[in-house]
């Protein structure tokens, strides 16, 4: 029975959660029933990539409607591996939010927050799963619209105008999404996104297409934070409470380059948006704009959560990057930035918040010596930012390998010098927050003497994911296995002059 | 001779790189028992010591340890392979190990530094990586412990913790990261795009089917990428890293930190490229010019510093570029020269260290203009300056001469007449910088003190400093006379012959 609808469990689960979270009311029992919820979707999500991985893409018809009337979902490596990195994160941010939501969400609003953190995963895992173009956008509201809750929870009030900016930036991006969609339909027809990729192969570069394509790919680099549609994401990360960073940093922004992945491979057909439209120089130009700009915004900003977040912008293009490439080896890095990143950032974030949690501020003035005051605390920080400039042994330096390697395959000398320039501002602005908390002294006049180490449940999620920098830095098996089977499963079909498949 | 008999030879390449992590880890342990922490480290070191021996004994009778830890990606592992460059320089890195710790100990003592544990730490974890670097089996290993080996020392070079080590610091990482990850990360992933190989073999991984142009900037890569080479314009972080404790200088600067980037360089044109591949490369010629300008240039500013560790400083970088220049001659016996000098030097310039650490505890003294008439003072010091000046400069009976002698042999060899002439020009150099110190030590003509000299007044370092001078300055006599061992050594590096015949 469980086996059946186990394509359907990381969505259910957490959908019939959500509104069971807001009657249960009490601020412990909330936490530990969505914590265990999250669990649960994150074991049938590693049960979905072992199934997928030994026998191959499933398909699940919702409610019983065959495709292409009814709502299919489609599981296969790619997304189960993405799934898997989605709910494992939320699992792990959940127990971290137990006492880091104590200082930064008022009592009276902790339901609500396990409730739209609950609705978020539902919109994520079902963005991931659908194989409908319209349930995409049905999900992506549903993921939206609990996003922008959760960032305007934060008691800094600046939270609302971030959380507005966000809400409008968010639902322009939607709105283009939804238009796109609904170009394709009048032309095919369908929504099934496997029907949509037949029928439109009788079009030949069709104007509407075309047009659709285009909206879908602006309304979608809006959600993942292209640049220069990223403006939204800095504001929005400063001010949200931490734990929500956390998640939506190493969540939100990775199933949005999903969903462009999908669309570019599995509904146009890369032929199409690559060779016909010459998506990728777009995208290419894009992703190394990105990549300079916001490391070097980076590099400037005092905040450190704002810091974290131009950072991201600046990895999202690391991840666009590899996709630009058209390269199995190039989408594959891409992939693996993906899940790494998702390891790397939310380490970080999580150390930000715990800092946080005991200063009560989060601009670099904060940190000063804190290497001796939250020693763990600092040390994950120090890891994880290791990994994010890319050190050897971290799981950072896996990504850059397979990026310069593919760049190089292409014989693009200077974008592979580029990206490594590229990680040479991460130097820069980590070392900037690990330099005032090693070797500037704490304020005296504060209350500084007390400051100790966070509780252990904040620093567990934070270590788990710090170890697995190590461990998929070293052991890149399990990532590398899958993350090549995808690309390799996405480019079937396409080989264009120069790639070996 | 031999202690690890009775272990498995494929073990010891393991336990040379996790005896000293180990000892890292029971340094932390022991921290607050200053005596037994301090006998860890001599322990440790000393059993680093005979591990070394053993795999050396094991290169001679002729087997190849090897070593395979783990895939990092398919095809490509962390692996280890001992080689003879490597053990040579495991051999110099592991002796001086002991003798730096037993320095180590009177200095940090004697100076009343703070957090002596985590310094010798860092410093067991820095020789831990040394090892790896030296058996590293292929190109992406020796990388990343590069790496590690950047990062676990950053923490000894800022030990200070005041505004100018933090500085100090900023320019070691930043020129040490910089070049690594933008040029030598570049490099190692170029080389593995074109061939798809990057084991160290003998006769390089390169063939004829592969672009000489490419090849030829793979070539500078690789050289302004081991920027522990210090090769001009990139060696601005070593007299940076001078803010160091002085037995951090002295081990990581005069030997293990510098000689890594040397040794990486050596091993890389030996093994990846071949010597016969680099004759062909149009850069070889530039790099070889760059390699002769930094000897020169740096030894004339190290005339200019009055601070003895600053000069020292640029007096490395100077004899680093020896190296690199043995190196990129691409003639057997210069590439001998080469490997040889990294020994030679390394016992030279850290007796030179040790002394200039013994002044500054027993007298508080860090300029060369303060020094005259320290002879009285502190006679046991400045003899040992005297001899590891004379071994640096390269005159007979010290150690130093046999590398110079070799590296001239092959640059005449090779026809390169204006390396000879800078070799030579160099050495005189060398003779204006360094042997003024002692002898305004020993000779102060301006001194007004007439009464004879006498052993009360001696104002010496602590004792276990002493020790440590004796013991290396004794090491620049004895490998004039002995250097036997270390020459068999380096003839069964493939392709490299101290009489020329490869």
């Amino acid at each position: 029975m469980i086996e059946q609808h186990l394509a359907a469990l990381p969505i259910i689960l957490p959908l019939i959660a959500a509104p069971i979270a807001l009657i249960l009311g009490r601020s412990m029992l909330t936490w530990a029933f969505a914590t265990l919820v999250s669990a649960l979707s994150c074991i049938a999500s590693w049960q979905l990539l072992m199934t997928t991985l030994s026998d191959g893409a499933l398909s699940y018809a919702l409610g019983g409607w065959p495709p292409p009337w009814g709502i299919e979902l489609n599981v296969d490596v790619t997304n189960a591996f993405v799934l898997l990195a989605v709910s494992a994160m939320s699992t792990l941010v959940l127990i971290y939010s137990k006492d880091s939501i104590e200082k930064e969400i008022n009592a009276s609003n902790h339901s609500l927050y396990y409730t739209a953190h609950l609705l978020c995963l539902t919109g994520l895992s079902g963005m991931l799963i659908t194989g409908d173009a319209f349930n995409l956008f049905v999900f992506l509201e549903i993921s939206s619209l609990a996003t922008y809750t959760l960032v305007s929870l934060a008691s800094d009030r600046r939270c609302l105008t971030a959380t507005f900016r966000y809400l409008v930036m968010g639902t322009i991006g939607a709105t283009f999404i939804l238009i796109g969609v609904g170009m394709l339909y009048m032309k095919t027809g369908t929504l099934n996104m496997a029907d949509l990729s037949t029928k439109m192969a009788a079009f030949e570069s069709n104007r509407t297409l075309n047009t659709g394509l285009a909206f879908i790919m602006v309304g979608v680099s809006l959600k993942l934070a292209l640049f220069p549609l990223h403006m939204w994401l800095p504001a929005a990360y400063t001010h949200a409470p931490s734990s929500v960073t956390a998640f939506l940093a190493s969540t939100a922004t990775k199933v949005a380059v999903y969903v462009m992945i999908r669309f570019i491979f599995s509904v146009f057909g890369a032929s199409h948006v690559f060779e016909t439209m010459s998506m990728e120089i777009i995208l290419m130009v894009l992703a190394i704009v990105a990549i300079f700009k916001c490391s070097y915004m980076a590099t400037v900003q005092s905040n450190v959560k704002t810091l974290l977040a131009y950072s991201s912008v600046a990895q999202i293009g690391y991840m666009v990057l590899g996709i630009s490439l058209v390269s199995v080896p190039g989408l594959m890095s891409g992939l693996i930035h993906i899940f790494n990143h998702a390891l790397m950032k939310g380490a970080l974030f999580m150390a930000v918040g715990a800092v946080f949690y005991r200063m009560g501020s989060v601009n670099i003035e904060a940190f000063k010596g804190l290497g001796k005051k939250m020693p763990l605390t600092m040390a994950a920080f120090t890891i994880a930012g290791l990994s994010i400039i890319g050190v050897p042994l971290t799981a950072g330096f896996v990504s850059k390998w397979y990026l310069v390697t593919a760049a190089l395959e292409q014989d693009l000398w200077i974008v592979a010098a580029l990206v490594l320039l590229g990680s040479l501002l991460a130097v820069v602005y980590i070392g900037r927050v690990l330099e005032a908390a090693y070797f500037q002294e704490p304020p005296e006049s504060q209350g500084a003497k007390n400051i100790k180490e966070v509780p252990w449940l904040m620093l567990m999620p934070m270590w788990i994911l710090v170890l697995a920098n190590i461990y998929f830095g070293i052991n890149t098996g399990l990532t590398v296995e899958a993350a090549t089977s995808a690309s390799q499963w996405l480019f079937q079909g396409y080989n264009p002059a120069g790639v070996a498949l | 001779m031999n202690l690890w008999q009775n272990i498995d030879p494929s073990l010891l390449i393991s336990l040379s790189i996790l005896v000293p992590f180990i000892g890292s880890l029971l340094v932390i342990a022991a921290g607050k028992l200053p005596n037994l922490r301090e006998t860890i480290t001599l322990v440790t070191a000393t059993v680093l010591f005979t591990i070394v021996l053993a795999i050396t004994d094991h290169t001679f009778q002729g087997v190849v340890l090897q070593q395979h830890v783990i895939d990092l990606f398919p095809g490509l592992a962390i692996s280890f392979t001992v080689e003879p460059l490597g053990v040579l320089f495991a051999l110099v890195a592991s002796f001086l190990w002991i003798v730096t710790s037993i320095y180590a100990i009177g200095y940090m003592r004697g100076h009343n530094e703070n957090n002596q544990t985590r310094f010798f730490c860092c410093f067991a974890l820095a020789i831990s990586s040394v090892m790896a670097i030296c058996f590293s089996g292929n190109l992406l290993t020796l990388f990343i412990f590069y790496e590690v080996l950047t990062l676990s020392t950053y923490p000894l070079v800022t030990h200070a913790g005041n505004d100018a080590a933090k500085r100090g610091g900023r320019i070691y990482l930043g020129i040490l990261l910089s070049t690594s990850i933008l040029f030598l990360l570049f490099a190692v992933i170029g080389t593995y795009a074109l061939t798809g190989n990057l084991t160290f073999q003998a006769g390089g991984v390169f063939d004829s089917s592969h672009s000489k142009m490419i090849m030829a900037i793979l070539l500078v890569l690789f050289c302004y990428g081991i920027g522990k080479a210090a090769i001009m314009p990139f060696h601005r972080w070593l007299p940076a890293a001078m803010v160091a404790p002085t037995p951090v200088s002295a081990l990581l600067h005069a030997v293990a930190v510098v000689k890594a980037g040397v040794f990486s360089l050596l091993k890389i044109v030996i093994y990846i490229f071949g010597l016969d591949n680099l004759k062909e490369l149009a850069t070889t010629d530039i790099m070889l010019y760059i390699g002769a300008a930094t000897i020169l240039l740096s030894s004339c500013i190290a005339m200019t510093k009055d601070n003895l560790k600053a000069r020292l400083a640029y007096s490395t970088v100077s004899q680093l570029s020896y190296i690199v220049v043995g190196a990129l001659l691409a003639s057997s016996i210069a590439s001998a020269g080469a490997a040889l000098h990294i020994a030679t030097h390394a016992v030279g310039k850290i007796t030179l260290f040790f002394c200039a650490g013994a002044i500054m505890v027993a007298c508080h003294k860090k300029n060369i203009s303060e020094m005259a008439g320290l002879g009285k003072k502190m006679p046991i010091t400045m003899a040992a300056f005297a001899i590891g000046a004379i071994s640096i400069i390269g005159l007979p009976p010290m150690a130093g001469t046999w590398s110079k002698w070799y590296l001239t042999i092959g640059a005449l060899e090779s026809d390169k007449l204006l390396i000879v002439a800078t070799l030579m020009i160099s050495s005189l150099l060398n003779i204006a910088y360094l042997l003024p110190i002692p002898i305004k030590a020993f000779f102060d003509k301006t001194s007004t003190d007439t009464q004879p000299w006498s052993w009360q007044q001696t104002q010496e370092a602590p004792l276990p400093m002493l020790i440590a001078i004796s013991v290396t300055s004794i090491g620049c006599i004895v490998l004039f006379f002995y250097p036997q061992p270390l020459i068999d050594l380096i003839n069964l590096i493939p392709g490299v012959a101290t009489n020329g015949e490869g």
